[in-house]
């Protein structure tokens, strides 16, 4: 392995553009960190986690103090239970799991719910450590999480970027505030990513249940397997039975398709859906269905995560589930981030390109015009995922966007 | 090529999308099929906005809507060939 220097990174992203031209997609590179389970992550965040609502204020003093480390406020984590309550432990665990983490310091209300997290993350071997507040007050908790914090950051920041094969890259994908463009060409643009990297052994992943209906007899035939396909179908249909039947409204309340899916000219659900679909390319097949937040465990390839179609819902999830880069297709301009897991922002609408430019990470508005194949946006999505995993910050990222937000499957007791 | 001002995913669409800004009504627009790089022209019957679509025949209230060669819905109004399609003349089958 190469040793890390800004110099070798940018000699990879120059020889990116001949091994681009030629198709030569698996002898691409990247520079991360490799962390103690032997995944590879592309950011270095030390976390200050809330194990629930009330320790947020101590979380956030923690990060106030220590310069560089970064607290994830958040909403939930009292009196869930039974599946809502697993889908919240897989969440804040797969979170402080995930590569583009070096460290996490938690912070509970008390120490055994506190205690789980910490025997959860600490299953990858990466440094952790909990601290209840009950019986020390904040004061005291964040003199002594800030010592940790402390210790964890200067341990941190010596870590060193290597270089490491394309295959060792996990690169999920949801798109948001969708329009007619979106089928037309930012979602076949992440497609044509898919096609050329899955086979090169990463792992990717789609999910997005509601957005999949008027699609669904596509969605099923993409299984691996017929046996996967029906159990990809009865997810679906369950969603729909339980959840959109049990609850619905006229059109669903404007909420899908949005008030903003409408302006951008999406009709319907079945419009919306075909478009959305575009995002998993022509070839790929999935290989397993993940629970929300669930990390891939069949190996390279293709997964559906049965998430949420709310962007930051399912961004955290699939940043829950390991993944370490994100594809996010826009039409009308979603300008969504996520604290831990870069996102990528790639248009094909020239209104958005001209209003909202510092929200695009890759502009391929020329597939409108004619006058940009698929094949080159692919690429130039490849080349932009690689410089975002060699450490270029998203515009998400530059603009502060930290949306990290809880799936919550049903009201606590 | 000219620069085309309406997209078809396939040759089984009865809708197209404008891909352009300010479209104007009376607009003769180059239109062309994605799936196989053919082009024809159509006449905008009104002004649409970018990202909306249009007909691309007459088609009758009850109809089925072909978007990506699928089913997307159902018209609810009549809509002449040219004429701006959206939720004020198609809605979904689903809910």
């Amino acid at each position: 392995m190469q040793s890390n220097s800004e110099a070798a990174i940018a000699a990879s992203t120059a020889q990116t553009q001949s091994l681009l031209a030629d198709g030569d997609y698996g002898k691409l590179t990247f520079y991360g960190w490799k962390r103690e389970n032997g995944r590879v992550g592309v950011r270095n965040h030390v976390v200050i986690l809330p194990l629930d609502d009330l320790s947020n204020a101590a979380c956030e003093a923690v990060a106030n103090s220590i310069k560089g480390t970064l607290a994830l406020p958040h909403a939930y984590g009292r009196l869930q239970f039974g599946e809502d309550l697993e889908v919240f432990f897989r969440t804040l665990i797969g979170i402080g799991s995930n590569p583009n983490v070096a460290a996490v310091v938690v912070i509970g209300i008390e120490e055994g719910w506190t205690k789980r997290v910490v025997d959860g993350i600490a299953k990858t071997g990466k440094p952790v450590t909990g601290f209840g507040i009950e019986g020390h007050g904040d004061i005291a908790t964040i003199a002594r999480a800030s010592y940790a914090a402390k210790q964890y950051l200067q341990w941190a920041t010596e870590l060193q970027r290597e270089e490491f094969p394309i295959s060792d890259l996990w690169v999920s994908t949801k798109c948001g505030e969708s329009d007619t463009t979106t089928g037309l060409s930012s979602c076949p643009t992440v497609g044509n990513m898919y096609d050329k990297l899955i086979p090169r052994g990463i792992y990717g992943v789609f999910g997005e249940t509601t957005e999949i209906t008027g699609a669904e007899h596509l969605c099923k035939a993409r299984a691996a397997t017929p046996e996967l396909g029906e159990r990809w179908y009865k997810m679906w249909k369950a969603y729909q039975d339980d959840v959109i039947e049990a609850y619905k409204t006229d059109d669903l309340s404007d909420s899908q398709p949005t008030k903003g899916n409408i302006v951008g000219g999406l009709t319907t659900i079945e419009e919306k859906a075909l478009g959305n679909l575009e995002k998993i390319g022509r070839n790929s097949k999935f290989i397993d269905i993940l629970e929300p937040a669930e990390a891939p465990a069949k190996g390279p390839g293709l997964y559906y995560m049965d998430t949420s179609s709310a962007a930051a819902e399912c961004v955290t999830l699939m940043a829950a589930g390991g993944y370490v880069v994100h594809t996010f297709p826009t039409g009308q301009g979603n300008v969504i981030g996520n604290p831990i897991l870069p996102v990528i922002k790639i248009t094909g609408n020239p209104k958005t390109m001209r209003t909202m430019a510092e929200h695009i990470d890759v502009d391929v508005t020329g597939i409108l015009r004619r006058d940009q194949t698929l094949d080159s946006a692919g690429d130039a999505l490849i080349s932009m995922i690689q410089r975002t995993a060699n450490g270029r910050l998203t515009a998400a990222e530059s603009l502060g966007h930290r949306e990290f937000v809880l799936t919550k499957l049903y009201r606590s007791a | 090529m000219s620069i085309p001002q309406c997209l078809v995913h396939t040759p089984q669409d009865s809708c197209g999308v404008v891909v352009v800004e300010d479209l104007k009504a009376g607009t003769d627009m180059l239109c062309l099929i994605t799936e196989n790089d053919t082009t024809f022209t159509l006449k905008a019957t009104g002004d649409v906005p970018i990202g909306h679509k249009v007909a691309l025949k007459d088609i009758k209230a009850g109809d089925t809507i072909i978007k990506y060669g699928e089913d997307i819905g159902k018209a609810i109004a009549d809509i002449g060939k040219g004429e701006h399609l959206h939720v004020h003349n198609v809605k979904t089958k689903r809910w």
